[in-house]
């Protein structure tokens, strides 16, 4: 049997806040119902609901649960939900979708990231023995990363400012970030370190944010957009937890993933990667094999707005997007998860 | 760290500090607790009244809950279940009833304690009314009442009451 077409067929997104007195599910009801409404369909039309968040953000066992009611279940809904970033759920949602039960699909995620010290939230996600209890925060383990990376010549500190730069260049058309600061890179190479060898531009900005995304299959995907923005491969791959027994100076999981995903069949106008270290996104770029004429993150990526958990679907809806326009008709959008790019998600769509 | 019987053992404790936000559906209910008052809010699309007031929307039409409604005091029992079973941490004495309270006005139950009467007289039904601690002891809580009793009223028939959901 082979694969159904699945494509995405509309985008909302929250503009970034930091410490929003809004609850997640506050956050998310708004958004939802602009997805629905952008796309033209009801609640009643969606077949499945899949949501991706982290209960250890807001500190309450089980509070996705408070998500459904964002979402409205009743009648009864069919819905799921992933402990991981909403990107993760929409690849739930189209193997939902590939089973043939259903034929929308809503995907949806939310991180309030500045309601606690992310950094030290996150560090529950690494080895809970050997790793967790040494508290090294993701900050100073993507820190060790950049040192060895820039040791072994594989990125250089002006590559990253180039980097850094570029992201707030792009951060400032792009209403769902927050505006960086509108240094040179000369003068973002001039500021101290914050984590030796990253200076606070190298590192993502911590949002609060939500976002949602309605995908379809077939005609239901014609029926509902004017230029879907057709999955035509998605892949996820995964490095071993054990932080010391993989390489830091690239990526096998990422260059795995894009393989299967189909990155290197044909060209690739904009990739939306997740990188939420300037030095993870050149390893990406590296790994991905993406080529000079690709054009990254013109969102202005995860760097200049990070909403932990809905950063990696805000990449999807930002290159479904450039398909909807027009503006690209082959793009990539990409999502990690875990300590120093441990899992990649990659996915490949195009327009028609 | 010790080494009691040659095992070596480690105490690793995890914290992590939230800031958390009620958030502007959910904080007139807790303000209102705050003065003694019970306020639930009303769905704009199918009129049921919560009490609490959740995450400030209806679940069942994903709407925001924007009319403050106060509910109460008095309410009926829906349900309730007698505890026999000693706990680590117990704070109040064997047996006692904790049960569901739809209060007036409210379209769902709460849960609460039942107390100032034997515990097998509590039935499904009964009326009763809130106890509340001295107010220097009030917050933005459910604990500001220190249980329900009896009011005497006459039994509320179940199912009579309206849109209970």
């Amino acid at each position: 049997m082979g694969l159904r077409d699945i494509a995405i067929v509309g985008t909302a997104q929250r503009p970034s806040e930091i410490n929003s007195t809004f609850t997640s599910v506050e956050l998310l009801l708004p958004i939802i119902q602009e997805v629905l409404t952008k796309v033209g369909i009801e609640r009643q039309d969606i077949g499945f609901w899949c949501h991706g968040s982290c209960d250890y953000m807001s500190g309450q066992p089980f509070s996705f649960v408070a998500a459904v009611d964002a979402i409205g279940a009743w009648p009864p809904i069919i819905e799921s939900h992933v402990e991981a970033d909403g990107a993760f759920a929409l690849y739930e949602a189209w193997v939902k979708l590939q089973t043939g039960e259903v034929d929308v699909a809503l995907v949806f995620s939310n991180g309030k990231t500045t309601s606690g010290p992310i950094n030290r939230i996150l560090n529950l996600q690494t080895d809970p023995y050997m790793v967790a209890p040494l508290w090294p925060g993701f900050d100073v383990l993507s820190a060790l990363q950049a040192r060895a990376c820039l040791e072994a010549g594989v990125v250089t500190q002006r590559q990253m400012a180039e980097v850094a730069w570029r992201s707030q260049r792009d951060g400032k058309n792009n209403p769902f970030t927050l505006s960086g600061t509108e240094m040179s890179v000369d003068e973002l190479l001039s500021q101290p370190f914050t984590v030796d060898p990253l200076r606070a531009h190298d590192c993502a900005i911590p949002v609060d944010g939500a976002n949602a995304i309605i995908l379809a299959a077939g005609d239901a995907a014609r029926r509902l957009a004017k230029r879907p923005a057709w999955i035509r491969g998605i892949d996820h791959r995964i490095d071993t937890q054990r932080l010391g027994a993989r390489s830091m100076i690239e990526s096998s999981s990422a260059t795995i993933a894009a393989q299967k995903a189909g990155v290197g069949k044909d060209r690739i106008d904009v990739a939306e990667l997740h990188a939420p270290y300037t030095h993870q996104e050149l390893l990406l770029r590296q790994a991905m094999g993406l080529s000079e004429s690709t054009h990254i993150n013109p969102s202005g990526g995860a760097l200049v707005a990070n909403p932990a958990m809905a950063a990696g679907l805000a990449r999807f809806a930002e290159a479904a997007e450039s398909v909807f326009s027009g503006s690209a008709d082959r793009v990539l959008a990409h999502c990690t998860s875990g300590p120093l790019l441990q899992q990649n998600l990659v996915c490949v769509m195009e327009g028609e | 760290m010790s080494e009691a019987d040659g095992l070596m053992r480690l105490r690793l404790p995890i914290a992590v500090t939230y800031n958390w936000s009620a958030g502007p559906n959910a904080t007139s209910h807790l303000a209102g607790l705050m003065e003694g008052k019970l306020i639930g809010k009303r769905c704009p699309s199918c009129s049921s009244v919560y009490f609490p007031a959740r995450n400030g929307v209806c679940p069942k039409c994903a709407r925001i809950l924007a009319e403050d409604v106060t509910v109460g005091p008095k309410g009926t029992i829906t349900t309730f279940c007698i505890v026999n079973v000693p706990f680590l941490g117990q704070k109040i004495k064997l047996p006692y009833v904790a049960a569901q309270i739809l209060l007036d006005g409210a379209d769902i139950s709460m849960q609460h304690l039942i107390q100032e009467c034997e515990a097998e007289d509590v039935r499904i039904g009964m009326r009763v009314e809130p106890v509340w601690k001295d107010r220097s002891e009030w917050g933005p809580s459910m604990e500001n009442i220190e249980h329900f009793r009896p009011t005497g009223e006459p039994d509320q028939v179940m199912g009579s009451e309206s849109g209970a959901s």
